[in-house]
């Protein structure tokens, strides 16, 4: 019997929409079964959310105190336990599944598939190569098949599911040479999270600074859209890295993207090519991000904020 | 102590690639060649942590054919001791090249070794995650500062919900994210001292690796092109079409 395993991405209260895109990849390998693993400190909570993800027929709940924080060399021991029992491993390709996959993936002696953008079969995959200038097909060699999605690729699999929860006990040895010392997030408040987001607002360069990034966020905050930038605004100090969009950054699929001072770097634009709508507003007539946008309008972008906020 | 930094010879980031019409791949006769972005990076972060004084030595190692000395001679230039050239014409996927790094540490015992978090061509991100796992070493990918306190590093890694930071015991493995720091420019006299730094070539069937089974690449094509759409005059024009569309 040929299964699947997907690793939950959660925050140890919260299932990460990731997940319920991972689970679609991994429901059109047509296998026997998808079955969603939670590794958590106290993740019954978490597991009831995965129970709930349409296609999944088994949550696998491995409690331990070491899987508090999401780190790589604590969870993989586990996975490559759990392993065994399946013939696909599958978690999103986000800096969660990205740090862990491959670790999993070494122990085991088998080859990873990055950033599964398309199933073709079981073992064949097309993937994005060259910061998604290239779309290779690949093919994962015969046993266990190992890989990552590209979570913008995917819709999240629907909510009306209602798999069993089985607790798992992992008896397996944890190294003892990390230490998790803390997590600050970059405070994007009460806003949708970038990678779930209907609509996107973002800024670039043009934006000029962290001051003027106010009417970025008063811009999504009207139209409850989450807040993306540029790595030219993130690394001029304007808003904290986890708002970045693009190929080092976030890969998003929004339906609307609304980019406000950005250029268009070829990084940036491998981040936002499955959103569904991309508005561009940006002085430079011959910025790139034009050669891609649904509606461009060549203007400056702190009028158009303000004329846009009385219009909506 | 010492640091290995792994680099990769790839397209140049500026250069526009061009898959191949026959699905073979992307065109590479006559483009521009640089080391890995990600991978300069990581050269500078040992180069700034050897000049603190917390480490003596700085060697760099690729694995290719021979034109990726050119990379190692450019990584001699910035700073690096001394470089070691794994010679293949093979291609080398992640977990071979993994298993070859490890083959490289057993022999240097280096404290960190230090990688960019992916290579601009394949865009993996996998090499020092699977050194990590072979070598049962700690990982702390995705860098973007390092601190060196006698036999543990605190890293703060860029991940999707901000900023993480890992304290890791030494031996470990560092990948470098973008904003870990800005490599340093090659000053000339810099290029001329670094044609006479040692270069070591070591045959990759003398170092006993076990090639991983590998991925097939079976066609290459170009992405769907996203076509332009219209310029709009107006705020008004735009808020029109975005309500026809149910976007707003």
């Amino acid at each position: 019997m040929s299964k699947v395993l997907v690793i939950a991405e959660h925050d140890g209260s919260n299932l990460n929409g990731s997940t319920a895109r991972a689970v679609s990849c991994a429901s059109d390998l047509g296998l026997d079964a998808v079955d969603v693993v939670v590794l958590a400190a106290d993740g019954s909570a978490v597991a009831e959310q995965a129970a709930k993800i349409t296609g999944v027929s088994t949550v696998l709940l491995v409690q331990n105190a070491a899987n508090e924080n999401a780190v790589a060399a604590f969870l993989a021991p586990q996975i490559e336990a759990l392993a065994v029992d399946y013939s696909h491993v599958l978690a999103p390709s986000t800096t969660f599944g990205k740090d862990l996959i491959p670790r999993v993936a070494a122990h085991l002696g088998r080859p990873q598939i990055s950033d599964i953008m398309r199933v073709e079969s079981a073992t064949v995959f097309d993937r994005p190569v060259y910061a998604g200038n290239a779309v290779v097909t690949v093919e994962a060699p015969e046993g266990l098949v190992i890989g990552t999605v590209r979570t913008a690729s995917y819709k999240a699999a629907s909510n009306d599911g209602s798999a069993s929860v089985e607790t798992r006990s992992v008896d397996v040895a944890l190294p003892s040479h990390t230490r998790f010392v803390g997590l600050e997030s970059g405070g994007g408040g009460d806003r949708p999270d970038l990678q779930a987001a209907v609509k996107v607002v973002s800024g670039g360069r043009g934006v000029g600074s962290e001051e003027n990034f106010k009417v970025i966020y008063s811009l999504a905050d009207k139209l409850g859209a989450g807040v993306g930038a540029s790595r030219a605004a993130v690394d001029a100090g304007f808003i904290p890295n986890d708002h970045q969009v693009g190929q080092t950054g976030k890969i998003i699929a929004p339906d609307l993207y609304m980019a406000f001072g950005i250029s268009g770097a070829i990084q940036h634009l491998a981040g936002i090519k499955d959103a569904g709508t991309i508005v561009a507003v940006n002085k430079d007539a011959d910025a790139p991000i034009f050669e891609v946008a649904d509606y461009g309008l060549v203007a400056d972008l702190f009028e158009v904020i303000e004329e846009l906020e009385k219009a909506l | 102590m010492k640091i290995l930094v792994g680099v990769k010879r790839v397209v140049d980031f500026n250069v526009r690639i061009q898959v191949k019409p026959d699905g073979s791949g992307v065109a590479t006769d006559g483009v521009k060649m640089s080391m890995n972005p990600f991978d300069e990076i990581a050269v500078e972060e040992a180069l700034r942590i050897k000049e603190a004084g917390n480490a003596e030595e700085v060697i760099v190692a690729t694995i290719g054919p021979k034109a990726c000395q050119e990379q190692l001679r450019t990584a001699l230039a910035m700073g690096a001791d001394r470089a070691i050239h794994v010679l293949t014409d093979e291609e080398i996927q992640p977990l071979t090249g993994a298993r070859i790094l490890k083959a490289l540490a057993d022999k240097e015992s280096p404290k960190i070794v230090m990688l960019g978090k992916q290579a601009i061509d394949d865009d993996n991100n996998q090499t020092a995650q699977m050194l990590g796992a072979l070598s049962h070493w700690p990982q702390a990918t995705f860098a973007s500062k390092v601190k060196i306190d006698g036999d543990t590093a605190t890293v703060t890694r860029e991940v999707d919900a901000g900023l993480e930071t890992l304290s890791v015991d030494l031996p470990a493995v560092i990948s470098a994210d973008l904003r870990l720091n800005e490599p340093r420019y090659v000053k000339l006299p810099d290029i001329m001292k670094a044609k006479r730094k040692p270069l070591e070539v070591i045959e990759i069937a003398d170092l006993g690796v076990e090639v991983a089974p590998a991925v097939k690449v079976l066609k290459t094509v170009a992405p769907a092109k996203r076509e332009a759409g219209i310029k709009v005059e107006s705020v008004t024009e735009l808020v029109t079409a975005l309500k026809e569309k149910g976007l707003i």
